[in-house]
């Protein structure tokens, strides 16, 4: 009796024990998948198609918007705001270029300088994000004013003189010319630069560096032939960091500029919420999105690091 | 001239913080301002009268208040569902694995104007009202990669061999999870937390899009902007700046006097 039992128990109960976890463990990635997911799928994937549709519709506010296939839109919307779209990628290449090189000395000496003051000096880099960036740049108004500190020394130095020539600047005042939009991108989007600056160079070995001075490279050659190439992959994600966001923005435009420094992101922005034009606003913003996800691509390859992504 | 050769970097370097740190500067000296008119650009004279009324301005610190609790849901949700998605990455193998991540990286590398106008789009035909609930599924929505970027960086970092020392010692998986994983995949978590606060309560371009007529603190402030921007404005911003590094100090000091103690 009792062998009988302890010759079939083993069988039947052993089994499904053993093949049930797994059957339902392959299934426990796609559960945690799932809700996320679809979140993404239809509240970024899904309005894409939405604004695709959208910009090939035609018609009015009043009479309903119906598709179609009005690809003229796009030819259209570029031809007549082609200059925004070259003001946004030069204004957010400028600030992206400064942003480099005013973040690079900072993040160097964060990392590898700075000692017990390290703490410190990342802290203040990171605390004016507790201030609404709105708030801050409209800061820049009164730091730019036409009568201010700052716009009397640039005044005393000749500095107008040259930003004038360039066209950066006109009559003499900051405010509302390209120089204060620049101004102000760069200045928003500068943590943006410095902190994967700072986390590549914290990473790097310090004896790269003795070992670069015993082998007679100067300070100048260290940092080109060694410090620059191993902190790349914080240029690159940084320099990504601060070009998108710079690229779309309008609220720099917008605060700080005039009707001569728009960016494409204010036009998007007043035809989707004035003009009432949705037709053409949804070709402006899938002509910015070609834009810059060709850019990008087109970056990270040169760069050659495609394993950031 | 040598020692000018010598700090050149920490020059340059502190010149970038004061460009950094001066706007705060004088949003901090501008909310003791008594400004002539609506507008708060120019210095006139000293006052306090603004911190003495911080919510003195119609509407300011209802929104303030609809801002800090949008960006507390918008964080509770973007943090559950990014929590998983980073846990079924590194722990799993599944299909699809590569068009999953290009889905969370994508949000990521589109200018926020592009995702702002196109879920405005989908509102519109789907004929939904604006209003806190599709600004709140916006915020979760553009939080949630930050938080998986956060999470997984953590969790890929973790010995897996700490889960099958305690599966070892005979504890469930229930009680693994809770007792092992979620406390050592804690400060991943804060992190990502952290930064889904402050992105959903900073966030202006697509609360602007997607809000309709329901005001947070950046829309009323480009309002002000607009409007005539009052003191208290710079109150707040003061207010947060100071707070946010006492926090940051406060926890330092913690942090420190715990490490002290212990080498003690």
């Amino acid at each position: 009796m009792t062998a009988t039992l302890a010759k079939e128990a083993p069988g039947p109960v052993e089994e499904p024990v053993l093949r049930k976890p797994p059957a339902r463990k392959r299934l426990v990635p796609y559960w945690l998948l799932l809700p996320g997911i679809v979140w993404l799928l239809v509240f970024f994937a899904l309005p894409m198609v939405y604004q695709a549709s959208t910009s090939v519709q035609t018609g009015s506010l009043e009479k309903g918007f119906e598709v179609t296939w009005h690809f003229q839109t796009y030819w259209n919307a570029f031809q007549e705001y082609w200059p925004q779209f070259v003001r946004s990628l030069l204004y957010a290449g400028t600030a992206t270029l400064l942003c480099l090189l005013l973040g690079y000395p900072l993040a160097y000496l964060i990392a590898f300088k700075a000692g017990r003051w390290r703490n410190l000096l990342l802290v203040l880099v990171i605390a004016p994000f507790f201030t609404s960036f709105l708030i801050r740049t409209l800061a820049w108004k009164t730091i730019l004013a036409d009568d201010s500190v700052v716009v009397d020394v640039l005044n005393a130095l000749h500095f107008l003189d040259v930003t004038d020539w360039l066209g950066w600047t006109e009559g003499d005042r900051v405010l509302a010319t390209p120089m204060a939009v620049v101004t102000g991108l760069t200045y928003n989007f500068l943590p943006f630069m410095i902190l994967p600056l700072y986390t590549s160079l914290e990473r790097i070995d310090g004896r790269l560096h003795e070992a670069a001075q015993d082998l007679y490279a100067s300070p100048a050659t260290t940092f080109r032939k060694v410090t620059f190439p191993l902190s790349m992959p914080g240029v690159v994600s940084g320099t990504l960091l601060t070009f998108i966001p710079a690229s779309g923005d309008y609220v720099n435009a917008e605060l700080l500029g005039s009707t001569d420094t728009k960016m494409v992101g204010n036009v998007i922005q007043s035809q989707f919420l004035r003009v009432l034009d949705y037709p053409t606003a949804a070709a402006l913003s899938f002509i910015l999105m070609a834009i810059v996800l060709g850019m990008v691509t087109v970056y990270i390859r040169r760069a050659g690091t495609e394993d950031l992504v | 001239m040598r020692w000018l050769r010598k700090n050149l970097v920490v020059i340059a370097g502190l010149l970038t913080l004061a460009y950094m740190i001066l706007p705060n500067l004088v949003v901090m000296a501008f909310s003791f301002n008594r400004p002539k008119g609506r507008f708060n650009y120019s210095w006139q004279e000293f006052s306090l009268d603004a911190w003495k009324d911080p919510c003195g301005v119609a509407d300011m610190c209802e929104s303030l208040s609809l801002s800090l609790q949008l960006a507390a849901w918008a964080t509770l949700g973007a943090v559950l569902l990014g929590t998983m998605i980073a846990f079924a990455l590194v722990r799993y193998r599944f299909r699809a694995r590569g068009a999953i991540n290009s889905l969370i990286f994508l949000p990521m590398a589109m200018p926020e104007v592009v995702m702002a106008a196109s879920l405005l789009t989908l509102f519109l035909n789907m004929g939904i009202e604006l209003g806190f609930w599709t600004v709140l599924i916006a915020h979760i929505m553009f939080c949630l990669s930050f938080v998986v970027t956060a999470v997984k960086a953590r969790v890929m970092s973790m010995d897996p061999r700490l889960e099958e020392a305690a599966r070892d010692l005979y504890a469930g998986p229930a009680q693994t999870f809770l007792r092992v994983t979620l406390p050592i995949a804690a400060p991943g978590i804060a992190a990502g937390a952290l930064l889904a606060f402050a992105l959903s309560f900073d966030d202006f371009i697509i609360t602007n899009f997607n809000a309709g007529s329901t005001v947070t603190f950046p829309m009323f402030v480009w309002g002000s902007a607009q409007r005539g921007t009052p003191v208290q404005i710079n109150v707040i911003g003061t207010a947060m700046f100071v707070l946010a590094v006492l926090m940051v100090a406060a926890g330092q000091f913690i942090t420190n006097r715990r490490k002290k103690t212990a080498t003690a």
